[in-house]
């Protein structure tokens, strides 16, 4: 146990020692990593921070039906009636003109307009949630409520959110895909780079060969190298998805207060930072796994 | 210890570097290998070492038959053996020190006792003031001398030496032969092969002739 820890602490050491040999060479390297990382990375973070907002507005699914302005309370009472018994309906929340009235008028800035209105604007309405919250069932049931007389308007209040789960779904599946891309790519890279590697210190893999050195030892330095490579282009990615996100920030929080949002462009949270580290380590031993696969065939 | 059972060895074209060679080297013995160059002493040695595989007969080593040895194996056979190469096969990017240190670290000896016996084995080759040194910084002899030091460092039970004077003066030829012949007094057993026969008066010789062994 105390060999063999001793034994890894040589490999990562040497490894080390070799990346610091070429310093420039291993900073375009890790650079070139990082940048294919980052571009994965930045997207979970962009769709961190959207499913954050989307998370912030309910999504119970409901429908909202107005009666015409002109229509007579009794008229609302009597849909009101046909809601309830309405097979598929859960429950009916009537919402009177007057209430709507007082609500925006406690509203800020509202209360003027209203004022100068000669009579109220707002029609009776009611929110109604469903059995069945189905996108295509609920619009089946706004389709039917259209045609009820004295209605005026019928909408799906959940509509847009539905179109955002869905748009953050695309987001995910691309950013999936982008990672699995740049994935191989950073497999690719550490392949190669390790192949350059083995040949550089041929000599020393031969002489330890024959000193009596298993495909272990002999392995080792490079599966760190790889490790090595991977971690520190996964930091790199880091820092520049990082460093965007600060710089980000104060322009998007702006452009979010004229839109009546409060957005704080949030950084890679500790998992996914986690995860972007492990994913770029892996694969960097991966190329290097392969990459050492491939040359020990031949002995 | 080692015994050759009607071995031979072909090199790919067809060109025979052993034919039916039977030998035995008992343990704690030390013989010679002779013969002209090209008679066959590098590919016996290799042989032994399992760098080279026999093409035909038997050759087994501690009564294991190395055609039977799985691949896995060869590592460890190789540990037990110190083998000086006729070229040398020095590392150029590593000290003098990290040279002689490789089969220690290649077996995981412990790093503390590990630079003490580093220190010894260079202490008793004469480089003990050189263990700083990179190896194109030596004579040839010096060089050939660290080769030494590498193949004796893990206190193997068997040393196999590819013309380990062929550099050297005759004051140092005689040192260096005098540093086998301390291993083979302690109980090694040493296998040289080598022109200058003259070094060990004492010790057996195998005598090749175009790849055959002369009795
Ligand atoms: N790897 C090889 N491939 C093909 N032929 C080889 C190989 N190694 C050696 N030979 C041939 O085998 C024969 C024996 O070679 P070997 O190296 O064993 O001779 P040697 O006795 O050590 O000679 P020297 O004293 O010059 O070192 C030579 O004719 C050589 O050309
Ligand atoms: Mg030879």
């Amino acid at each position: 146990m105390r060999v063999w820890l001793s034994q890894h602490q040589d490999a990562a050491r040497l490894a080390v020692r070799r990346l610091a040999a070429a310093p420039v060479n291993s900073l375009l390297s890790l650079l070139a990593i990082g940048i294919a990382l980052a571009l994965p990375a930045g997207g979970q973070m962009l769709l961190a921070n959207a499913l954050h907002l989307s998370g912030a507005t309910s999504a119970v699914p409901q429908i909202s039906i107005f009666m015409a302005a002109n229509a007579e309370r009794q008229a609302a009472s009597e849909i009101g009636e046909r809601l309830g018994r309405y097979a598929g309906v859960r429950q009916v929340l009537f919402v009177p003109r007057e209430e709507t009235l007082a609500r925006m008028k406690s509203g800020p800035g509202l209360r003027e307009v209203i004022e100068a209105l000669p009579a109220n604007p707002f029609p009776d309405a009611f929110v109604v949630s469903v059995a069945d919250e189905s996108l295509a069932a609920m619009e089946r049931l706004a389709v039917e409520f259209r045609q009820w007389p004295r209605i005026e308007h019928v909408q799906l209040d959940s509509a847009w959110v539905r179109r955002l789960d869905a748009l953050l779904k695309l987001g995910r599946t691309s950013v999936m895909l982008l990672a699995a891309l740049l994935g191989m790519g950073l497999i690719a890279i550490s392949f190669s780079l390790i192949r350059m590697q083995v040949l550089t210190h041929r000599a020393e893999i031969e002489v330890s060969r024959l000193l009596g050195a298993t495909n272990g030892f002999i392995q080792r330095p490079f599966l760190y190298f790889g490790i090595l490579l991977g971690l520190g282009g996964g930091v790199v990615a880091w820092l520049l998805v990082t460093a965007a996100a600060l710089w980000l920030r104060a322009p998007l929080a702006e452009l979010a207060r004229l839109y009546d949002l409060t957005l704080a462009l949030q950084t890679l949270g500790a998992r996914d930072s986690a995860l972007l580290l492990g994913f770029a380590a892996g694969l960097g031993w991966l190329g290097a796994m392969i990459s050492m696969r491939q040359h020990m065939q031949q002995y | 210890m080692i015994r050759f059972e009607r071995v031979s060895k072909r090199y790919p074209p067809g060109l025979d570097a052993l034919s039916d060679v039977s030998c035995e080297v008992t343990e704690h013995e030390m013989a010679l290998v002779c013969g002209h160059s090209g008679a066959g002493k590098s590919t016996l040695l290799k042989l032994i070492a399992g760098i080279e595989k026999p093409s035909g007969g038997a050759l087994l080593i501690g009564g294991q038959n190395l055609a039977a040895l799985p691949r896995s194996a060869l590592p460890f056979l190789r540990r037990r053996i110190g083998m000086v190469f006729q070229d040398q096969k020095l590392l150029f990017d590593r000290s003098v020190f990290d040279n002689v240190m490789l089969p220690l670290a290649i077996v995981g000896f412990p790093r503390r006792d590990a630079a003490q016996r580093v220190r010894a084995a260079l202490d008793k080759v004469g480089l003990a003031s050189r263990e700083k040194a990179m190896p194109v910084m030596l004579s040839g002899g010096e060089q050939q001398r660290l080769a030494i030091a590498r193949a004796v460092v893990n206190r193997p039970s068997l040393l196999l030496a590819d013309e380990p004077t062929a550099h050297l003066d005759a004051q140092t030829a005689a040192d260096v032969a005098r540093i086998f012949h301390e291993f083979h007094h302690v109980g090694v057993t040493v296998l040289i092969a080598t022109y200058a026969t003259e070094l060990f008066p004492a010790a057996r010789r195998l005598q090749l002739d175009h790849g055959r062994l002369l009795s």
